[in-house]
């Protein structure tokens, strides 16, 4: 006495939210049930296990049938098979291409593969997100990888343009692209303490300053290279280091700014030409590919955990920081301010989202 | 050379990539109308081309023009090998043959393939420059307007009825000639899709010359059927009223919330107030002055003959003079013929309209197929049908009544058998309506709207018998009206059209639905036949005392838009009755059910009935409570009836006839028994009490009836949402019993609706309206031991907003009244492309991104769309595909395959309406859904068939449709805010 079929189809296509983030989460029609079931549904409607089953599927077949539509959202806008009204299918969209925090921290900057896909069992078990979630999350990286990839103009813009999504989601999603394709290093233990939305204001901040887009907007893969000029240029800042006089007449000039207006003052001092050096190193080194992806690993190794342990505040940090870019202005023998502050405007701002425990 | 049509091709969009080597596709197109083809270039290596071809002129008559659809067939060239079909569009042409329908087809259409379903889309222009032909003789009847509304469309008025329209062409179904066995199951598919295409433009086509024969300019009511006979062929038949419709200047249409249908303004301006006195007669005991009813039954021994006669010498009577009947009206001294079929197929009438209905009368015959010799003489099908015809209308004369309205016919069938079933509403017409119309060649019978002094009726004048008191044609218990007190009414009252407007009601109606399974041996030929036919009458005695036994326990006594199924299989027979139940302030209150055990003497059992008698004493209080019927308290001055058993109630007179042609006439009353007592005597009595009980009530904000309003609530938003459900149930056990056949059936139509109710929650308040049940039990060819229910609904649901209504789904729809978008999709022409094809042009500055827009279109089984005015119909719509699959498993399985399919027949509706400039389709239904399959190998066929009327509607507030496009730029930048 099997249901053999059992179909339902409106005119205007219904969704249940809840169901939907269901099948997103990767649940299987009976597992959604059972959360059903346990949310109270049954209750609040006196429905029958039956009908709950019977609508899970009726929802599961519609997503199903829409996926391929999702796959190129500005598709869903003019596909005639479905009617959905336009609020319904940005929220289709949306859901859609949101990812779990815990997953993309495991897959960010690493190579957008069929090699990484293959670990995705491993990552699905270490942050309890079904594989079929993490497949769809992984798939949605990679097709907005392989769409922006080729496009001129602003990462974030083709993003939102492309595949209709909020602000906010296509900036995490340029982030992405950034990662992968620059290859940082993010899986590091010394790392492990960094959250996605960490490195996804970093990335903002090197696509804004760092890349060819900042200066020329009209150019290939603008937003997703860092400017190869720009890196060059870095080399020169190893002034600030390799001259010794710059170097103390530096270090003075930020101990007099600092001097009684913080209590981590003596740990600032005596660490001063030992972070300087670690900053100044890591900006001359970034013309190597290798060293650019472990441009997050240095600064943490170089400058975020030595001041942790001398137990800076974020403060301290700030002040710090902020000191140690303006003295170099009033160095007369450095030229090369314009480097400089396009450097430190961008270390600065990750540093400080970086420095928490 | 009467007509010109013009097609363009403009751009194709979403194609299939049909080169796996470079992902593309070098699609072109072949444009085809009769045996004339024209062919565009290829557009090579696109899977968006752009065509942009010439205007493709083809010369035709205008014969072929109202027969053929327009055929365009997009396709991947290939060099070397033979050229791939990526799919076809069949476009009806019809709604442009019609000068006040659609002036051009333009838009998107989906690519669709029997096979592969929709691959893509098209955008095509198409025109018609007709010339006048004024002869005669001609064959083709262009510029009658169809409606598959069964009321007077709203932006016309009727300047007269002529009545009943009928035909049937047949032909030998494609799937089962020879030459099917060497041709691909597409090539197949589409010879029948286009075969019924043409067959369906051929039907309207002679039902058109029908009606210019009688001189009318449209067909409202319009219902046509297909029956797929198999081996013995195709049948197409339809059946309509004919009309002569004035149009209403789009200014002075009539407002439609008032839920009332509507002839014509000036009848509703000219009512004056309530002239009972006028209208009926003070004294039951002389005949009505101007009731035809008396000249009726005096008449009707002459037409009972003709039914005595053999279904060949009937033939040959529909073919002679028709058979007259003349009514007098004594006052004015009109007279008026009556039309051989005194038929209407409307539900609804204006004020007035009716004088008094008589009760269902319905007619049913089992018929051996066999095959259709001569296509062209379709003249055992046509005598089958008049055959029935003829005996509905014995039955409405037996009941005093000279017309029937909201007929309908219906067949099912399984391998050769085939049960007709006809039934519609006895009633008694004003003749203030009706007027001579001079000695009209043909004789028929005509109603004209006159602008005589319109005595607007009381609000139950239509529940009053029509028939003698003395001479009943079956045992009712009468009691004066308990509205006007004047007029006998009956206790019951069972029909099949719509409530009429002006009825007085208490409290609200109910869906009522009586179901019903009956086993029967596998048999062949005359055998089943007989096996059948012998079962069919305890199956309607059975679904009547269910509905009746319903309608009691929910303290209602009428019912409207009652609709029974009777649908064969090879080893059973489904019976589904539907109905809205209403109390009717005229009609006497129910009384309630008494329950009486056979041993009285047993005290265990007394105890038992006890129970059961408080359950039920329970259940009517609670159903009166829930649907608020609070009828004021009256004397009870029963009536002295001299009706012989004053106990009897029933309502319905029907009968059976099967091949032999005899006449078995069947008392549905409950024999001697009282009809209040239900006597538990065996399981079977137990049991149909315990079915009786087991009836979930409706929950709480959820309203549910068949017809097209919900009796008792007025208030109705524009949330306006169409659904279609199916469900095919499995059944594993081979020796199934009655009951537990009938309960399982039960279940399946009761999870149904818990379905429904379960996926609507976040809709409540709402209202289920036009809830159509459908029951099927397809054959199966392989597996022996096999059977599968069916169960296709098709519901409509609204918001009322006096209750403070949530409805998070809908958020959409409570922004504006209607959200229906009405800009013709010409318009998003220039913006058909959203995605830049190179990848060279910069986003940044094309930052506007008008996406692609497609128009909104509603969908509705109802006449109108609540909170919206309809300006302008552009057609019929009507549409049949077939949708076949080899790779079931691969797509989802039965479930995925038509789930998929009846997304795809939406879709491709929704553009066809788009294209004609519509933006909703109303009175919409499924008349079809065929579903076969094969797990074994795989495959599984379906076939659907829907109908509809497409219009354009404005917002009641608003003059011109509403011009909202759904822009992808802004939903993009609106919707996110809600998203995040």
């Amino acid at each position: 006495m099997a249901v053999e079929l059992d179909v339902f189809v409106g005119n205007t296509t219904i969704m249940d939210e809840e169901v939907y983030q269901l099948w997103l989460d990767g649940y299987t029609v009976n597992d959604a049930v059972k959360v059903r079931m346990e949310g109270g549904v049954m209750e609040e409607c006196e429905a029958s296990a039956d009908v709950l089953l019977s609508d899970t599927m009726d929802q599961y077949r519609t997503f199903q049938m829409c996926e391929r539509l999702l796959h190129s959202p500005a598709k869903l806008a003019n596909q005639l098979l479905f009617q959905i009204p336009p609020n319904r299918q940005a929220i289709l969209i949306e859901r859609y291409y949101a990812f779990d925090d815990a997953f993309v921290r495991e897959v960010l900057g690493k190579k957008l593969s069929k090699g990484t896909k293959k670990d995705l069992d491993d990552i699905g078990a270490k942050t309890g997100v079904t594989l079929k979630s993490c497949r769809r999350q992984f798939d949605n990286f990679k097709r907005v990888f392989k769409v922006v990839e080729e496009l001129k103009g602003p990462l974030v813009e083709n993003i939102r343009q492309h595949f209709l999504l909020s602000d906010k989601l296509a900036r995490d999603y340029a982030a992405i692209v950034f990662f992968a394709n620059n290859r940082f290093e993010t899986g590091k233990r010394k790392l492990q303490y960094l959250t996605f939305q960490d490195f996804a204001f970093c990335a903002g901040q090197l696509i804004n300053n760092w890349t060819v887009g900042a200066v020329d907007n009209m150019v290939e893969d603008m937003d997703v290279d860092l400017d190869k000029e720009f890196l060059q240029e870095l080399k020169e800042l190893k002034i600030l280091i390799t001259d010794k006089d710059l170097l103390d007449q530096h270090k003075s000039l930020v101990c007099t700014a600092l001097r009684g207006k913080t209590k981590a003052f003596n740990e600032m001092e005596a660490n001063f030409k030992n972070l300087s050096r670690g900053l100044i190193n890591i900006a001359a080194k970034l013309t190597n590919t290798k060293d650019v992806r472990d441009f997050f690993i240095d600064l943490v190794e170089k400058f975020i955990e030595p001041c942790r342990s001398d137990r800076w505040t974020a403060a301290d940090m700030k002040l710090y920081l902020t000191h140690y870019t303006n003295s170099a202005h009033i160095l007369d023998t450095f030229k090369h301010q314009v480097v400089w502050d396009r450097y430190m405007g961008v270390i600065k701002s990750c540093i400080f989202k970086m420095y928490h425990d | 050379m009467p007509g010109k049509l013009k097609a363009r091709i403009v751009a194709g969009r979403h194609l299939p990539v049909m080169d796996r080597a470079s992902d593309l596709t070098d699609a072109f197109v072949e444009v085809k109308f009769g045996n004339t083809t024209f062919k565009t270039d290829v557009c090579p290596k696109s899977l968006n081309p752009q065509w942009n071809s010439e205007w493709f002129k083809f010369e035709v008559d205008d014969e072929d023009l109202q027969d053929e659809p327009l055929q365009v067939t997009v396709l991947d060239h290939d060099t070397y090998s033979a050229n791939d079909a990526i799919g076809k569009v069949y476009i009806d042409i019809d709604p442009l043959l019609c000068s006040e329908a659609a002036s051009v087809i333009s838009g998107w259409f989906p690519i669709y393939d029997t096979i592969h379903g929709i691959r893509g889309e098209i955008n095509v222009l198409v025109k018609v420059e007709l010339f006048n032909d004024l002869n005669r003789f001609r064959q083709s009847s262009c510029g009658v307007k169809f409606f598959c509304t069964t009321s007077i469309p709203r932006c016309y008025r009727a300047a007269m009825v002529h009545g009943f329209v009928e035909e049937l062409v047949v032909n030998e179904d494609p799937e089962y000639q020879w030459i099917d066995r060497i041709r691909t199951p597409r090539a197949s598919n589409e010879a029948r899709q286009r075969l019924i295409s043409l067959m369906s433009g051929e039907l309207q086509r002679k039902i058109g010359l029908k009606v210019l024969e009688m001189g009318g300019n449209a067909v409202v009511g319009y219902l046509q059927c297909f029956d797929l006979e198999g081996e013995s062929g195709l049948v197409v038949r339809a059946i309509g009223t004919a009309c002569t419709l004035d149009k209403l200047s789009s200014g002075s249409a009539p407002n439609t919330n008032t839920h009332m249908p509507v002839f014509g303004e000036d009848l509703l301006s000219s009512s004056g107030p309530p002239t009972p006195f006028r209208a009926l007669p003070t004294s039951s005991s002389s005949p009505p002055p101007f009731s035809p009813s008396k000249p009726c039954s005096r008449q009707s021994s002459s037409s009972d003959t003709d039914l005595s006669l053999t279904p060949k010498t009937v033939t040959i009577i529909s073919k002679n003079p028709l058979v007259k009947s003349l009514c007098t009206v004594s006052d004015t001294a009109v007279f008026f013929y009556l039309q051989e079929f005194p038929f209407f197929t409307l539900t609804s009438f204006p004020p007035g309209f009716l004088v008094h209905v008589g009760g269902v009368v319905s007619a049913r015959s089992v018929k051996l197929l066999d095959r259709i010799h001569n296509p062209d003489e379709p003249e055992t099908r046509d005598a089958w049908w008049e055959e029935i015809r003829q005996e509905i209308k014995s039955h409405a004369k037996a009941l005093g009544c000279h017309a029937v309205v909201g007929y309908s016919e219906s067949t099912s069938i399984c391998e050769e058998v085939c049960i007709l079933s006809a039934s519609g509403t006895a009633a008694i017409l004003n003749p203030r309506y009706m007027l001579q119309l001079g000695l009209e060649a043909d004789g028929r019978w005509c109603v004209l709207f006159s602008r005589f002094e319109e005595p607007s009726p009381p609000s139950c004048g239509f529940c009053h018998i029509p028939y003698d008191e003395l001479n009943m044609p079956f045992p009712a218990q009468l009691t004066y009206c308990y509205h006007c007190r004047r007029q006998k009414v009956p206790d019951v009252l069972f029909t099949t059209i719509d409530l009429p407007p002006e009825a007085a009601v208490t409290g609200k109606g109910c869906l009522i639905q009586a179901r019903l399974c009956r086993l029967k041996k596998k048999a062949q030929g005359e055998v089943n036949a007989t096996a059948i036919s012998n079962l069919l009458p305890f199956m309607e005695y059975e679904l009547h005392t269910q509905l009746m036994n319903k309608l009691k326990l929910r303290s209602m006594n009428a019912l409207f838009g009652l609709h029974i199924q009777i649908s064969v299989g090879e080893n059973m027979l489904l019976g589904l009755a539907s109905a809205t139940g209403v109390y009717l302030t005229a009609l006497p209150a129910p009384g309630g059910i008494q329950i009486a055990g056979k041993t009285p003497g047993d005290l265990s059992n007394e105890q038992h009935i006890l129970t059961i008698q408080k359950r039920i004493n329970d259940t009517i209080a609670k159903n009166k409570e829930l649907y608020q019927i609070n009828p004021p308290e009256l004397t009870e001055e029963v009536v002295g009836s001299p009706i012989p058993d004053p106990r009897q109630r029933s309502r319905l007179f029907r009968s059976h006839s099967e091949s032999s042609d005899e006449v078995s006439e069947l008392d549905l009353s409950h024999g001697k028994k009282d009809a209040f007592v239900l006597e538990i005597d065996d399981t079977d009595a137990v049991e149909d009490i315990h079915s009786l009980l087991t009836d979930a009530p409706t929950p709480t904000g959820f309203y549910s009836c068949n017809t097209e309003v919900m009796p008792g609530i007025y208030n109705w938003t524009s949330g306006v949402q169409m659904f279609t459900s199916v469900r095919v149930l499995r059944l594993s056990n081979a020796n199934l019993t009655n009951q537990g056949l009938n309960k399982i059936f039960t279940d399946l139509c009761e999870n149904l609706l818990k379905s429904f109710y379960f996926k609507l929650r976040s809709m409540i308040p709402c209202c289920l309206c036009r809830l159509n049940f459908t029951v099927a039990v397809p054959e199966e060819e392989l597996i022996q031991v096999r059977n599968l229910f069916s169960g296709i609904s098709i519901a409509f649901l609204s918001f009322f907003s006096s209750l403070p209504s949530c409805c998070l789904l809908f958020t959409y729809s409570s922004v504006g009244p209607l959200p229906a978008l009405s800009e013709p999709a010409v318009s998003s022409l220039d913006r058909s492309s959203p995605l830049p094809e190179g990848r060279s042009r910069s986003l940044r500055s094309n930052r506007s991104f008008a996406g692609g827009s497609v128009t909104v279109v509603k969908m509705t089984p109802l006449s109108f769309l609540p909170g919206t005015r309809i300006i302008k119909y552009l057609g019929i719509i009507n549409m049949f595909f077939i949708r076949e699959t080899s790779s079931l498993r691969e797509e989802g399985g039965v479930s995925g395959f038509l789930h998929s399919f009846i997304a795809e027949v939406f879709a491709m509706v929704r553009a066809h309406v788009a294209a004609l400039g519509g933006n909703a389709v109303v009175s919409y239904s499924m008349k079809e859904c065929v579903f076969m399959e094969n797990p074994n190998k795989n495959q599984a066929q379906c076939l659907i068939n829907v109908s509809g009327d497409a219009v354009i509607c404005v917002r009641e507030t608003d003059q011109e449709p509403i011009p909202s496009m759904t822009n992808i730029g802004q939903t993009c930048t609106s919707g996110t805010d809600g998203a995040t």
